[in-house]
């Protein structure tokens, strides 16, 4: 049934057809996971390297986490209005904690030792950001950007309820008629773009991640792929993010 | 030159790190701060490069204020060694060896150029260099660590317990290493342990610490071993000292004996002296073991009866090489050899006892409790 | 704003009915939570063990944790034939989550217990369960309450999702808020699920501080 849903040429024309649901979909994740990049990365850096309101940024961002997508959504639409702009200001806010979490945890994770060699063979502060805590940082920060385009591209779909276009659509909307072929074939979709997303943006993080980083994180006994999966990026991050507030 | 006049380092919880510190540490030589953890010989070291600036006092370096120089600047120009090597995991060894080159505004190729130079300098064989720190072992990433610090040829070396997580056999060749390049180089180095024995093996002076960060002595290894300051040094040097004092008593007077010697070669129709142990010796005169008296106990070995021999003692070294050897050979006399490890004599504990005691006649006081 | 929450919360059947709403929330996000660790344990255990079974099922886990939570609820009544309208449906797939989300610290603690523990439990005689049960299992609980954590802020908060299929829980405020134009009930909603998982990760803290005296008696956290 829904295979059927899923290929028939009509559902893939017009306004309401597959490729404009797609596009509009992709459209509001770059954006907000951008808009959250640009916001956590810096902040994230920031306060890894200095160390200075590290407990604001954590506990904040924890209290974030907690937050309820479709409370997040449902009480924007309600205060800012309806309209895109106040669905994108939700989605940037869930992205923001992961990429926060994982550039924090990346620049904490980087070896003492490594960084009191840095300092003492004469790096200055912006050189070690950038030649030795940024690289070794990566592979925990682009965890947590893989992390925050997933929540990005689920809560689109729950975002669809305020009406935001987007794959998300076809779900509430075959609900809402009692066409489950629909409704099912939307899930499947928002499924597979999160699926196809997130394996492209390992093959990005596999293609940035300095080589020694990975060796060293296959040294240690793990898998080849260990640095990228995400349950470690999660856990770590999260530990990382709680030491300073505990 | 360094020169620490009455620093003290007191950190923001109220503890004393370094309690009026004053010591100078001479050009081209290695000098060693030692002490139990807490007693500030870290702490000490990092404010020569202002990875922690002193409450109180100067540090001068080559007759300069570090405190006048800019912490990265001064840095670029002291090299830098600590535990675990620290070396940057997401860079090639060639590329962390080149990595003071390329701050201080080298060309790329020039730095690598260098850094190549250097890993032949510590021993490391060119193709490691393309390697990550990760494919290393402890020992080698330590050497690197050497290399690093050593790549814009800084005059000043600091070193925060370099060799303190390799285990000892690569230790010491760590430390032999060190020794060696230092008699190439002629760095001044200040070197930090928490070891006594690496301390007076390494150091031509060793700055004994003690907790609250007080310099309790200051002094050349063998004056150490020989006269502690205190309680404290004396406990703190430890047991055996008397012997390793040994180390530093030279071996100049010792007169080896003649004993019996066979060939190897011969050996199956050697005849065994008959209450003296005969030396085997190899086609180039290279002691191989020892043959018990035809007294002795007449058990058969593989080998023809040859009991290996113990430690060998080369002329002209310090004393302790002596000792040990008579103490450790199957026959109770140390064989002595020349440099190219020929057989030179032998000598018995007795003797070397003999030659420690008219060292201390010459000497008048005080050598320290010898064996 | 505040008069208008003081209005809504002054209704007594409205209170009634947001404690029916909290009570079915702890139920649909805490329970998967059990559920969940009670099927990453053996799995993590199995993964450890059997170098292939430790690639695919960390693969698979994964895979599932990429499926967003609206399109998970929607699919799991296709794969397990459940009503598609039910609850179980969300407490399955929260399970499912969370299951997928601990593997990996399961498999990543029983990798850190030192090998020279497992090797003098093995040598005082215990057999491999019992061994896991005694020894490896309590020395990786730092590690899975700290999984278990991230995992119970996630559920509270994936919860709420099902209001959108007509599942209870605080979800519900958020919708019936959002059909009437009316502010008070998603800001009640916002501020519970807020409180839940605050109350909730207290718990794992003191829950953890019990089951591991070691680490309080070394002086770490």
């Amino acid at each position: 049934m829904t295979l059927s849903w899923l290929f028939d040429p009509a559902h893939w024309s017009g306004t309401d057809g597959i490729p404009v649901r797609l596009l509009q979909h992709l459209r509001y994740t770059l954006v907000a996971a951008l808009a959250a990049t640009a916001v956590a990365v810096p902040l994230g850096l920031f306060v890894g390297h200095t160390g200075r309101g590290g407990v604001l940024v954590v506990g904040g961002s924890n209290a974030m986490r907690a937050l309820p997508t479709l409370g997040l959504v449902t009480f924007l639409f309600l205060v800012l209005g309806s309209g895109e702009v106040s669905a994108l200001v939700a989605l940037t806010v869930l992205a923001v904690p992961p990429v926060l979490a994982g550039t924090y945890a990346g620049i904490q994770d980087t070896d003492a030792g490594v960084v009191d060699a840095a300092r003492g063979m004469g790096m200055t502060g912006w050189q070690r950001l950038w030649r030795v805590e940024l690289p070794n940082a990566l592979p925990l920060l682009l965890g947590g950007v893989r992390n925050a385009v997933l929540q990005v591209v689920a809560t689109t779909a729950v975002a669809a309820y305020v009406g935001l276009g987007g794959l998300g659509r076809f779900l509430l909307d075959g609900l809402r008629a009692f066409d489950y072929p629909k409704m099912v074939a939307g899930a499947v979709l928002v499924a597979a773009l999160a699926m196809v997303l997130d394996l492209l943006l390992a093959l990005l993080q596999r293609a940035v991640v300095p080589r020694g980083l990975r060796l060293a994180a296959r040294g240690r006994g793990r898998g080849p792929a260990r640095v990228v999966e995400r349950g470690r990026t999660e856990v770590a991050a999260d530990a990382a993010m709680r030491e300073g507030t505990e | 030159m360094i020169e620490f006049r009455a620093v003290t380092k007191r950190f923001d919880d109220g503890t004393v790190a370094v309690d009026n510190l004053d010591l100078s540490v001479a050009a081209g030589t290695i000098t060693v701060f030692v002490g139990p953890s807490g007693c500030g010989k870290t702490t000490s070291l990092r404010m020569v490069n202002r990875m922690v600036e002193p409450s109180s006092g100067t540090i001068l370096v080559d007759g300069v204020d570090v405190r006048g120089v800019n912490p990265a600047q001064l840095r670029r120009g002291i090299g830098y060694v600590i535990q675990q090597a620290g070396l940057f995991p997401h860079r090639t060894v060639l590329d962390n060896v080149a990595t003071v080159p390329l701050l201080s505004g080298w060309t790329r190729r020039r730095a690598r150029a260098r850094a190549a130079e250097l890993l032949e300098l510590v021993g490391l064989p060119a193709e490691l260099g393309a390697r990550y720190p990760v494919q290393l072992s402890g020992g080698q990433q330590q050497r690197v660590g050497v290399a690093r610090a050593l790549a814009a040829d800084p005059p000043v070396l600091l070193m925060d317990e370099p060799f303190s997580a390799v285990d000892p056999v690569v230790r010491e060749g760590l430390q032999d290493e060190l020794l060696r390049l230092q008699a190439e180089l002629d760095k001044t180095i200040v070197f930090v342990t928490h070891d006594i024995d690496e301390a007076v093996k390494v150091g031509e002076r060793v700055a004994v610490f003690r907790q609250g960060g007080r310099l309790v002595q200051y002094a050349g290894p063998d004056e150490l071993l020989a006269r502690p300051a205190d309680d404290f040094v004396s406990s703190f040097v430890g047991r055996d000292r008397g012997y390793r004092r040994l180390s530093f008593v030279d071996g100049g007077g010792i007169e080896p004996a003649e004993v019996p010697t066979t060939r190897e070669t011969a050996l199956a129709t050697a005849e065994r002296a008959p209450d003296a142990w005969t030396l085997v010796l190899d086609e180039e005169d290279r002691p191989r073991g020892w043959l018990p008296p035809r007294s002795g106990p007449a058990e058969e070995a593989p080998g023809g009866g040859v009991r290996p021999g113990g430690s060998l003692y080369t002329r002209g070294t310090p004393l302790r090489g002596a000792l040990d050897a008579a103490l450790s050979s199957p026959s109770g006399l140390g064989v002595v050899v020349d440099e190219d490890g020929r057989y030179a004599g032998a000598v018995s504990a007795e003797e070397v006892l003999a030659a420690i005691r008219r060292r201390r006649d010459e000497a008048g006081a005080g050598a320290g409790g010898a064996a | 704003m505040l008069d208008d929450l003081s209005r809504y919360l002054g209704s007594e059947s409205t209170r009634q009915l947001i404690v029916d709403q909290l009570v079915q929330h702890v139920e649909l996000a805490l329970l998967p939570l059990v559920v969940g660790v009670a099927l990453a344990i053996p799995l993590g255990w199995l993964a450890q063990r059997h170098p292939l079974l430790r690639t695919s099922l960390l693969g698979v886990a994964n895979v599932v944790y990429t499926v967003p939570s609206l399109a998970f609820f929607v699919v799991i009544p296709g794969v397990i034939g459940t009503q598609i309208l039910a609850p179980v449906n969300v407490i399955a797939a929260l399970s499912v989550y969370t299951a997928a989300l601990l593997v990996r610290p399961v498999v990543d603690a029983l990798d850190a217990v030192p090998g020279h523990v497992i090797a003098a439990a093995t040598a005082m005689g215990y057999r491999p369960l019992r061994r896991f049960l005694a020894v490896e299992l309590p020395l990786a609980v730092p590690v899975l309450t700290a999984g278990v954590r991230v995992a119970s802020v996630s559920n509270i908060s994936l919860a709420s999702v099902g209001a959108l299929l007509g599942i209870g829980g605080l979800g519900a405020l958020f919708t019936s808020g959002f059909q009437t134009s009316y502010l008070p009930p998603i800001i009640v909603g916002i501020v519970l699920v807020l409180a839940l998982a605050l109350v909730v990760d207290l718990v794992l803290v003191g829950l953890r501080r019990l089951l591991t005296p070691w680490a309080r008696a070394g002086g770490a956290r």
